[in-house]
C-alpha cells in the first residue's frame, strides 16, 4: 500500500468534509451490522420470558439462566418435592428451582464444544504440516505441471461439500471412520490443505531464495535449509494460515450433520438443538452461540493484516 | 534480518553426523516429490477416489439404506431424469435467484463501503475490522440465530421494520411467506459476505497509483470523469474476483439456508445443495443424488478454472 506516499500535500488526498461523511458512513454501516450479534449475545442473558417477550426488550435484567440451561439438562418436579430439597446449591440451582425443576445432569454442550476444539486443532495441525511442505517445494522447485497440480489442489476444495459427502459417508461406514473425531480430522485436514498449500506458498515466495541459498553455501543441506531457515523466517504465515484452517474447521456445518451425531458431534450441528419445554430455549441458545463465536472474533481481530490474503487463497497481498 | 551465518553454524554443529549423511544424499528433485506426495495422496483418498466412486454410483441403482440389493447397471437414467425433473429445476430456479441477488447487492453495498472506507477517515482500520466480523463466523450458526431475529411476533428484525413502516410485526413471516422467504436468506448472505467483497475491493482501490490519479486532477479530469475512467476500471479485476468466488460459494450454499428456512416454506428456498441433500440422506435416492452431484460438481469445476484465471490476472498486479 501507498500510505506513505499519499501526503498531505497529494492533491488527491480527500477534504475534510468528505472524510467525514465518509467516516459516518461507514461506522453507521458497522453499527448497525453487530446489531444481530449485540442481539444474540443479550439474549444469552435474558430469562426465557424475557427472550420472547413483545416487544423486544432492550432493557431487562440480566440473569443466567441462558447460560445455565446450557451447560445443564433438567427434570420437571412437583413443588412439594422442591420444598423438600434442602438450600439450593449455587446460582444455577436456584434459577431452576424457581422454574419447579431441578437439574439433572449435564448437557451435552461441553463434550461437543471439546469435539470442535480436538478436530479443529488436530486437522488445523495436519493440514499445515503438509501444506508448509508442499508449499515450499512449489515454491523452489520446478515441478512438472506445477500449474496443473496447484489448480488440482484448489479445485478440491471448491468442491459442493454435499457431492463429496455421499462417497464419503459409504466409504466411512466402510472403514468404521464414521462418528469418529478420527474421520473428521482426516476430512477436514483434506479441506484445509489445499488452503494451506496456497496460502503458504504465497508467504514462502517472499521469503528471498538468497538465505537459504548462502545456507547451503555455508554446508547446509537442502532439508537442513528448510527447516532451520525457511520454516522460522515463515513463521507468521504458518500462524496466520493454521488460524484461516482452524476457523474453517471450527465453522463447519455439512460434513458434521451428516457425518457424527452421538460420538463426535461438534458444536455447529449441537446448537441448533438445544430446545426448551415448548420450542427453543432461545437464552441457552444465545449463550452456547456467544461461547461459541467469541474465539472466532478475537481471531479475527488477531488476524486482520491477513484476512485478504486468507479469503484469496493468498493471491491478494495487499 | 537475521545473520544467516550464525544460524548455519549454531544449526549445522546441532545436526547429528549421521543424520547430516542421510539427508545430504537427497536431491531436490527427490525432496520435491516427498514433500509434495502425502498432500497428494490425501488428497487423491479423500477427494477425487470419493469423486471416482460418485461417478460409478450416478450409474447404478444404489442405495445407502438397502446396502444388500444388487447393484444393476442402469445407465444414463439418472442423468436423464434430473434434467427433466421439475422439482429440480425449481431449486436451480431459487439457486439462480439466491445467487443473482446475493451477488448484485453485496458487490454494491461492499464496493461502495471500500469506496469510503479509501477516503482513510480517523479509525478506518478499526471500523473496517469491525465490519470484517460476520463473514468469520459459522453460517450454521448465524442461520440458526437469524431464525431467531425473523420471529414474526418477537423478532427483533420484525420489529424494526415495523418501527419504520408502521406494518404491524405480526403480519409478515419472513421465513413463513413463500414471497419473503428467497429474500430472507439473501439479506442474510449480503449482511454476512458484503465484508468479503468490500475487503477484496478495498485492495482494488488501493492497488491504483495515486500519481495516475494525480495526473488526471492535473489534466482537470473531474472526480466524476476519474471515477468511471480510472477507479473502476482498474478495481475491476478485483471485482470480479469477489463475484466469481461469492458466486461458487453461493451455488454451493447449504448450511447458512438450511438452517434458517430448511428449504421451505414448501420447497420456495431449497436450493440445490438442500435438494441434494434430501435426495441422498432423506430419500436414499443413492443413484439419482450421484448423478446430481456430478452435474453440480462440474458446474462448480468449470467456474473454479475462470475463477483460476482471474486470480492470476490479479496476482499480476
Amino acid at each position: 500500500m501507498s500510505g506513505a506516499s499519499t501526503t498531505a500535500h497529494s492533491v488527491v488526498e480527500p477534504s475534510a468534509n468528505s472524510k467525514r461523511l465518509a467516516g459516518f458512513l461507514v461506522i453507521l454501516y458497522a453499527v448497525v451490522s453487530m446489531v444481530p450479534l449485540a442481539w444474540i449475545f443479550a439474549t444469552g442473558w435474558k430469562t426465557p420470558p424475557d427472550s420472547i417477550s413483545y416487544p423486544p426488550k432492550v432493557v431487562f435484567n440480566p440473569s443466567l439462566e441462558g447460560y445455565c440451561n446450557l451447560f445443564t439438562t433438567r427434570t420437571r418436579q412437583t413443588a412439594e418435592y422442591i420444598a423438600a430439597l434442602g438450600a439450593p446449591n449455587g446460582e444455577c440451582d436456584e434459577v431452576t428451582r424457581r422454574r419447579e425443576m431441578v437439574i439433572a445432569g449435564a448437557s451435552n454442550y461441553l463434550p461437543r464444544f471439546a469435539n470442535s476444539l480436538i478436530i479443529a486443532f488436530g486437522s488445523t495441525f495436519l493440514a499445515v504440516s503438509l501444506g508448509v511442505f508442499s508449499a515450499y517445494a512449489f515454491s523452489r522447485f520446478k515441478i512438472p505441471l506445477a500449474d496443473d497440480l496447484l489448480f488440482f489442489i484448489l479445485s478440491t476444495r471448491m468442491m459442493p461439500p454435499i457431492a463429496v459427502a455421499i462417497p464419503i459417508y459409504l466409504m466411512y461406514r466402510a472403514l468404521g471412520l464414521s462418528d469418529s473425531a478420527l474421520g473428521m480430522i482426516l476430512l477436514y485436514t483434506a479441506v484445509n490443505v489445499s488452503l494451506a498449500v496456497w496460502l503458504l506458498k504465497g508467504f514462502i515466495d517472499e521469503i528471498p531464495r538468497e538465505y537459504e541459498e548462502a545456507a547451503m553455501i555455508d554446508g547446509y543441506t537442502r532439508l537442513q535449509a528448510f527447516f532451520k531457515v525457511v520454516l522460522p523466517q515463515a513463521a507468521t504465515g504458518i500462524a496466520a494460515t493454521a488460524i484461516f484452517c482452524m476457523i474453517f474447521a471450527w465453522n463447519e456445518y455439512a460434513f458434521a450433520v451428516l457425518l457424527t451425531s452421538g460420538q463426535a458431534q461438534t458444536a455447529p450441528p449441537f446448537i441448533p438443538t438445544i430446545i426448551g419445554e415448548g420450542g427453543m430455549d432461545w437464552p441457552a441458545v444465545g449463550a452456547g452461540t456467544t461461547l461459541f463465536l467469541i474465539p472466532i472474533v478475537v481471531f479475527t481481530v488477531l488476524l486482520r493484516k491477513h484476512l485478504l490474503r486468507g479469503i484469496t487463497f493468498g493471491a491478494v497481498r495487499k | 534480518m537475521p545473520d544467516i551465518e550464525a544460524i548455519a553454524d549454531r544449526a549445522a554443529s546441532a545436526t547429528p553426523h549421521g543424520v547430516a549423511k542421510v539427508v545430504r544424499g537427497l536431491s531436490d528433485r527427490s525432496i520435491a516429490w516427498l514433500f509434495v506426495a502425502p498432500t497428494m495422496v490425501l488428497l487423491l483418498a479423500i477427494n477425487i477416489f470419493p469423486l471416482i466412486w460418485t461417478v460409478y454410483l450416478s450409474f447404478t441403482n444404489f442405495a445407502s439404506n438397502r446396502p444388500n440389493r444388487p447393484v444393476v447397471n442402469v445407465g444414463l437414467k439418472w442423468y436423464q431424469d434430473i434434467l427433466s425433473s421439475p422439482e429440480i429445476w425449481a431449486a436451480m430456479q431459487a439457486t439462480a435467484h439466491f445467487v443473482f441477488w446475493t451477488i448484485l447487492f453485496q458487490t454494491l453495498i461492499g464496493f461502495s463501503l471500500a469506496y469510503l472506507i479509501d477516503r482513510k477517515f480517523r479509525g478506518h482500520a478499526f471500523w473496517t475490522t469491525i465490519i470484517l466480523i460476520p463473514m468469520m463466523l459459522s453460517p450454521a450458526v448465524v442461520g440458526n440465530f437469524w431464525k431467531f431475529l425473523y420471529q414474526p411476533q418477537i423478532g427483533l428484525f420484525n420489529y424494526v421494520v415495523s418501527f419504520f413502516t408502521g406494518i404491524p410485526p405480526s403480519s409478515f413471516e419472513m421465513l413463513g411467506s413463500v414471497t419473503l422467504a428467497p429474500w430472507a436468506i439473501v439479506i442474510v448472505d449480503t449482511w454476512m459476505w458484503t465484508p468479503y467483497v468490500m475487503l477484496i475491493c478495498l485492495a482494488g482501490l488501493r492497488s491504483i497509483p495515486d500519481y495516475i490519479l494525480e495526473a488526471a486532477e492535473v489534466d482537470r479530469a473531474s472526480r466524476w470523469q476519474q471515477f468511471w475512467s480510472i477507479t473502476l476500471p482498474m478495481a475491476l479485476p478485483f471485482i470480479m474476483l469477489a463475484v466469481l468466488f461469492r458466486g461458487i460459494e453461493n451455488f454451493k450454499m447449504f448450511d447458512m439456508v438450511m438452517l434458517l428456512t430448511g428449504g421451505g416454506p414448501g420447497s420456495t428456498t431449497e436450493l440445490a445443495s438442500i435438494a441434494l441433500k434430501r435426495q441422498a440422506f432423506e430419500a436414499y435416492r443413492t443413484g439419482y443424488s450421484s448423478a446430481f452431484a456430478i452435474i453440480l460438481f462440474v458446474v462448480v469445476f468449470g467456474l473454479a478454472n475462470v475463477y483460476v484465471k482471474a486470480l492470476n490476472k490479479v496476482k499480476q498486479r
